[in-house]
């Protein structure tokens, strides 16, 4: 039983990591306001990035940079697009994700031909940590595992107790009002979508550099809608996020450890346990009060009633 | 402000440039992407029949879009009418009416399916853009499920279904066109009239402008959300029916090749409208069958459509955004049935 128990936390936390770098970078984005739809493309987008980078350099911490880097620059036009031009969030959102399937789609193809699939890029090492203690066993996570961890009382800290988590907040409330003592709304939203951005890339870099070593087309696989889930489920709050992605990452685990328990259950309709799970979560983690209240609205929707 | 024929040039300009990026020969490109789409009877045809789908899912979407709802779960609806009208299909046999039980499954799977997300929505909050999605995956799921399980063909090597059996066919035009195009042209006028010139489509379009005001005017949002939930999931379902019905003739994984996502772009390069609907699915139609053979004799992957597909939605934003902004400005307000994240 503890044997078992030790394989699924370890597992949870691998499958949970790209969860819980999406879902902080959509925390921060969302709590300025901005619904970003786009957390799909990104994490592709950075997965697609960071192995290309890490073939062409052997490096995976090179890979990381450009996993970020690449979703930081689609992020800045999604953020020309919804903050600059005032476009529909879900809209532009839903724009970008089928942008990245495209950009990802042809530029593998051009670079790679259609027989890349067989390639693998060196990944992430699990930290060493000597002993055999049985809970050492689940610590031995690559390093962006312990990242994303120590990205949660980050993302807190900055959110709850620094100005600049004041502002994005108030931005997020009340762009209005906010404006109104000189706090620049569109600056802010921009810096709080590019951040969303930089973390979603660096969970789709984590896809393609840690828990897996190479690149299959569509390998985000809904992981960026779920993250979105997991915001709503961890109701805008970091430590509920946390809560949330190991919850999807023992689920997306459970897929593959009640196979090998032998327990007959279809394959595939074990596949759509996170999906099923997710659509129960937001069912059940019902009521809005905890949602920015300027959050999706556009600026031409705002303004006194 | 740009008209869609201006911002479809931009978006072929910008997609072309991306494709040069990626260090392919445009020209040779687009000669192989028109040619696949124009070239010649079979390329017209194949536009014709890529088309079809996409002028049904078009249409859902540009109903649920004027109805204030967003179903980005085309997808899924048809993947739940296609596996519907199969097992349908091959529950009715050589039976008389095997036709227009699959069919008629395909609609009730796809307003299921689209339900569902309405009525989670509606009862419990929950966010419909992440619900039509989640139920996107679901649907594909199901799909392997049944291909791998109960719907397995007989012999048992690949993951599809049995041939249907010939009364569950649709009829040919000839010269590889198929009856499904016959309904989808019909559902263009006909959507166009509920949509304008029904108490039905009025009250659709009051709660997409603006649910609140639709509230005080005592019209039940809230059941226009609902309905038009249903007629979009019904005719995604119906366009996953013609597919299985008309095309294929079989059920896969992998079956839908993504109508339900370029359903989007068609819809909103139609501006929303059902008449321009249909010219809008032809042009994605010609792209997707220009594509096809595009990645067969210019080695460029079809997902490049993908590229096309988005640069229009973004250039269309950008196009309409002072107008968007002000014809559709306020439309949510506290009373709207607040999603998760956005109302």
């Amino acid at each position: 039983m503890t044997e078992w128990l030790v394989v699924l936390t370890a597992s949870a936390l691998a499958l949970g990591t790209p969860l819980l770098f999406a879902a902080l970078g959509e925390l921060v984005s969302e709590r300025a306001g901005v619904l970003n739809i786009g957390v799909e493309g990104l994490m592709l987008t950075g997965a697609f990035a960071g192995f290309l980078a890490c073939w062409a350099t052997g490096s995976p911490l090179v890979g990381m940079v450009a996993a970020a880097g690449a979703a930081m620059m689609l992020g800045a036009l999604l953020a020309l697009w919804v903050v600059g031009l005032d476009a529909d969030q879900v809209v532009a959102g839903a724009a970008l994700n089928i942008l990245a399937v495209g950009v990802t789609g042809v530029a593998y193809r051009a670079v790679f031909g259609v027989t890349g699939a067989a390639l693998t890029v060196p990944t992430f090492a699990p930290i060493a940590l000597d002993g055999d203690a049985w809970w050492l066993a689940p610590l031995r996570q690559p390093a962006p595992v312990w990242v994303a961890l120590a990205l949660v009382p980050l993302v807190w800290l900055v959110l709850a107790r620094t100005r600049l988590g004041l502002e994005l907040r108030a931005v997020g409330e009340a762009p209005e009002a906010a404006a109104s003592l000189g706090i620049r709304v569109a600056a802010v939203r921009v810096g709080a979508l590019l951040a969303a951005a930089l973390l979603a890339g660096i969970g789709g870099g984590y896809l393609s550099l840690a828990y897996s070593n190479t690149f299959v087309e569509g390998m985000s696989a809904g992981r960026g809608f779920i993250a979105l889930a997991i915001v709503v489920f961890g109701r805008w709050r970091p430590l509920g996020i946390l809560a949330g992605a190991l919850l999807f990452g023992a689920a997306s685990a459970a897929q593959f450890h009640l196979q090998a328990a032998g327990i007959t259950i279809p394959y595939h309709l074990l596949l759509m346990l996170p999906y099923v799970l997710t659509l129960t979560v937001l069912a059940i983690a019902t009521g809005t009060t905890a949602a920015p209240a300027a959050l999706g609205r556009r600026r031409s929707e705002c303004g006194p009633p | 402000m740009l008209g869609p024929a201006a911002v479809v040039a931009a978006a072929l300009l910008v997609s072309v440039g991306v494709l040069a990026g990626a260090g392919a020969d445009p020209l040779a490109a687009l000669a192989a992407l028109g040619g696949g789409a124009f070239g010649d009877r079979f390329a017209l045809v194949d536009t014709l029949v890529k088309s079809c789908p996409l002028a049904l899912t078009g249409l859902a979407v540009a109903i649920a879009f004027r109805s204030g709802v967003w179903n980005i779960g085309a997808e899924g609806q048809l993947l739940a009418g296609a596996l519907a009208a199969t097992a349908a299909a091959h529950a009715a046999a050589e039976r008389p009416l095997a036709l227009a039980a699959a069919l008629a499954s395909a609609v009730a799977a796809g307003a299921l399916w689209a339900g569902l997300a309405a009525a989670l929505k509606l009862r419990r909050q929950v966010n419909e853009v992440i619900a039509t999605i989640m139920l996107n995956f679901i649907a594909a799921r199901l799909v392997g499920f049944a291909v791998h399980g109960p719907l397995m063909e007989t012999a048992g090597h690949y993951p599809q279904s049995d041939v249907l059996p010939a009364a569950a066919h649709l009829p040919t035009l000839g010269g590889g066109l198929h009856g499904g195009i016959a309904l989808a042209l019909g559902a263009v006028p006909l959507v166009w009239l509920v949509l304008h010139r029904t108490a039905l489509g009025f009250r659709w379009r009051a709660a997409g402008d603006n649910y609140y005001a639709t509230h005080l005017a005592g019209l039940a949002p809230a059941r226009a959300t609902m309905s038009a939930m249903l007629v979009s999931g019904g005719l995604a379902g119906l366009a996953g029916g013609i597919e299985v019905t008309g095309v294929t003739h079989r059920l896969f994984e992998q079956f839908s090749g993504g109508q339900g996502y370029t359903a989007i772009a068609v819809a909103l390069l139609a501006r929303l409208h059902p008449g321009w609907v249909a010219v809008s699915a032809l042009f994605f139609g010609a792209l997707t069958a220009g594509a096809g053979a595009m990645q067969r004799s210019a080695g460029v992957s079809a997902v490049f459509a993908s590229i096309v597909q988005a640069t229009v939605i973004l250039a269309l934003l950008a196009a309409e955004a002072p107008r968007f902004a002000h014809r559709r400005g306020r439309r949510r307000d506290d009373l709207a049935p607040r999603a998760g994240t956005a109302a």
